[in-house]
């Protein structure tokens, strides 16, 4: 027979779930954090190395920095860049919701046809959609050259547009499924048109998904080199294109401060997102803690 | 009531494929009713409510409100405003909002629609909530707000789709007698979807009961409990015990129905049938008496019916299970053939109550008006 102080003292074994208890899982997770992230922290120290070659350390500078901050074809591709990225993510958001909703709602012939096809640009290697890309605006939308800021830049938006609106329309397909249909019939009911319900009552609950399909849509267009590369003319550059370009002479600190700053920015703006959306969900969602 | 029904459906039929989901229903529904839809699930009721609601259209029949055919008229312009099942309050509006939203569609004025929206709250008991969130209500609070948004339009019917289904039992009672007052303060037509029946025999002034898409029975809770038209409204609302036999006799003061199970059960009345035909007597349990059984019966039995003549309705059985509720006790006691019959005695004193223990020998009975025939 156990004592109660006996009890008292015993060590619990590990539960089931309790991996942080377990050493060999806590050394695992050790390697997978080094693996992940080990490449990103050794670049971004190796954009204060103030060394030419930038294969062995020799100390804190910030010169790369401004060096980058001073080199105006790397601030035009990035300015390219943000614009696209932007565009084309105001228009996938659009163009996404639109078919998520359509999928969602109606019945129609030929949907499961265009719900595979939406999946294509997710799942079509990006080079079949680059050397695509290449010989649609060759031959069947040339794009004129020439044209003012940002219309040159027309086509590289279609282009991103056309495999991140897919993205944006599994997300809000996703959270769609969570919607309930009373709720669009109430807004009605009370004398809401179908757009109105729509706007009031349907886009409300799909925010969430329309801030994380925009930030993914974002994302992807931003650190999108293959498809920009077979689509973007001779005159226009984005960022990663010219990254390219950059590395093809020499690693430079260069290179890894302006990749720094593109993280620090993505980085950033996910973590708005999240705040936004973590927000937003609270409201919608069930919380009620404080009743 | 008024000459003219508030509602009328004329021979409406709905499909979806090859189901029929509602068939050939043709009711009416007077002003100031307090209506309630009652059936098993998939019945059709809902179906019904939604195509008054304006969310389904009818395949065959017309829908009246007002004399006017609003069959294929969009929800958002139909005088009817309806509480749904799961309340669907706006999550993301304050619960002013939620209440001002129809007012707003309408395109009242902000500070109008404010004062109604409030008042409506207080018609509902949440005045002062208007600033908080849905999900900062109870599941009785955001059913009020349900109701307030509705009432707020001041519709010509409220419809009401099994409103008390998610609450609580004790919340449950209290709100049945919450809308009733509710509907009576207000005085719009309630119509309400339910498959409780209990809920439809406390709130509704008038039910249909409704089965397999076909309407089965329109009547008070009264009769429906009382004078069920078929076996189906007998057996569904409240419990019964059925039993199976011909019509042997039947004369204008009196009839007699041979049953197998139950033997020649005698009737105080009437039955407009075919005598030979196979019909149902259906005895409710609180309308059985027990008594005890000697050796030999007793010749004055049963000692209160003495509309019957000796030998009809009184049968030996022995009591098999007994379930003690406080109020009352049921008995099951199991006939000649094994049929159990239900048996409800109300515990009338603290003592001296005649009492029956189970394996006990005794005797069922029920007067001659007790019986309702059951022609299918």
């Amino acid at each position: 027979m156990t004592s109660t102080t006996a009890a008292k003292v015993r060590k619990i074994p590990p539960g089931p779930l309790e991996y942080l208890r377990r050493w060999p899982l806590q050394a695992w997770l050790v390697l997978v954090g080094i693996f992940l992230y080990a490449p990103l922290v050794s670049l971004m120290a190796f954009s204060f190395n103030d060394s030419k070659r930038n294969i062995v350390w020799q100390g804190f500078t910030l010169k790369y920095y401004v060096k980058a901050l001073n080199n105006d074809s790397l601030i035009t591709a990035f300015g390219n860049s943000m614009t696209i990225a932007l565009c084309s993510t105001v228009i996938s958001v659009v163009i996404g919701a639109m078919a998520a909703i359509v999928l969602w709602r109606f019945r129609f012939v030929g949907k499961t046809a265009f719900n595979a096809g939406l999946a294509i640009p997710i799942v079509v290697p990006e080079i079949c959609m680059g050397v695509g890309m290449l010989v649609f605006f060759a031959k069947v939308l040339p794009w004129p050259h020439n044209l003012p800021w940002p219309l040159d830049l027309g086509n590289i938006i279609i282009a991103h547009v056309s495999f991140s609106f897919p993205f944006v329309a599994v997300v809000v397909r996703a959270r769609l499924a969570s919607f309930n249909r009373e709720l669009e019939e109430a807004a009605k009911d009370l004398g809401a048109s179908e757009f109105r319900a729509l706007m009031d009552v349907v886009v409300p609950h799909i925010q969430p998904s329309l801030i994380a399909g925009g930030l993914l849509a974002f994302t992807l267009s931003l650190d999108d080199f293959v498809i920009t590369f077979f689509t973007a003319g001779p005159d226009t550059i984005t960022f990663p294109v010219k990254v390219y370009s950059m590395v093809r002479f020499s690693v430079t600190p260069e290179v890894n401060a302006a990749s720094t700053i593109l993280i620090v920015i993505t980085v950033l703006l996910t973590f708005l997102a999240l705040k936004f959306q973590g927000s937003g969900a609270l409201t919608a969602g069930h919380g009620a803690d404080d009743k | 009531m008024s000459a003219q029904p508030i509602i009328s459906f004329q021979n409406v039929s709905k499909r979806f494929g090859k189901t029929t989901a509602v068939d050939d229903v043709s009711l009416t529904i007077h002003e100031g009713e307090f209506f309630s839809l009652l059936g098993p699930s998939g019945c059709g009721k809902t179906t019904l409510l939604r195509m008054l609601a304006g969310f389904e259209m009818p395949t065959e029949g017309h829908i009246l409100i007002d004399g006017k055919d609003v069959s294929l008229t969009p929800p958002n312009q139909r005088p009817v405003n309806m509480v749904f099942q799961s309340y669907a309050v706006f999550p993301h509006m304050t619960v002013l909002d939620n209440v001002a939203y129809g007012l707003k569609m309408d395109g009242v004025g902000a500070s109008e629609r404010r004062d109604r929206a409030e008042e409506a709250l207080g018609l509902v008991q949440l005045a002062g909530f208007g600033a908080r969130k849905p999900d900062q209500l109870s599941g009785g609070q955001r059913q009020r707000v349900a109701l307030a948004r509705a009432l707020v339009k001041k519709p010509r019917v409220l419809l009401l789709d099994e409103p008390l289904s998610a609450l609580d039992a004790k919340l449950r009672d209290a709100m049945r007698s919450e809308l009733t007052s509710l509907q009576q303060k207000v005085g719009i037509t309630f119509i309400m979807v339910t498959h409780d029946q209990d809920e439809a025999l406390a709130m509704a002034t008038r039910c249909a009961v409704m089965n397999r898409g076909l309407l089965q029975q329109v009547a008070t809770p009264s009769d429906l409990y009382e004078f069920p038209n078929s076996r189906f409204v007998a057996d569904f609302i409240g419990s019964v015990n059925m039993f199976e036999g011909t019509l042997d006799v039947d004369e204008p003061d009196h009839a007699i129905v041979n049953t197998t199970e139950a033997g020649p059960v005698y009737l105080d009345h009437g039955v407009t049938g075919a005598t030979g035909t196979t019909v149902w007597a259906a005895v409710r349990p609180e309308k059985i008496e027990m008594h005890k059984r000697t050796e030999t019966p007793p010749q004055n039995l049963p000692p209160k019916v003495d509309d019957a003549p000796e030998g009809y309705n009184v049968i030996a059985g022995v009591v098999k299970h007994m379930v003690y509720l406080g109020s009352e006790t049921n008995y099951e006691v199991e006939i000649a053939g094994g049929k159990l019959i239900k048996v409800v005695r109300p515990n009338l004193t603290r003592w001296d109550q005649e009492d029956f223990e189970l394996g006990e020998q005794v005797w069922v009975s029920f007067h001659a008006c007790s019986p309702a025939v059951l022609l299918s």
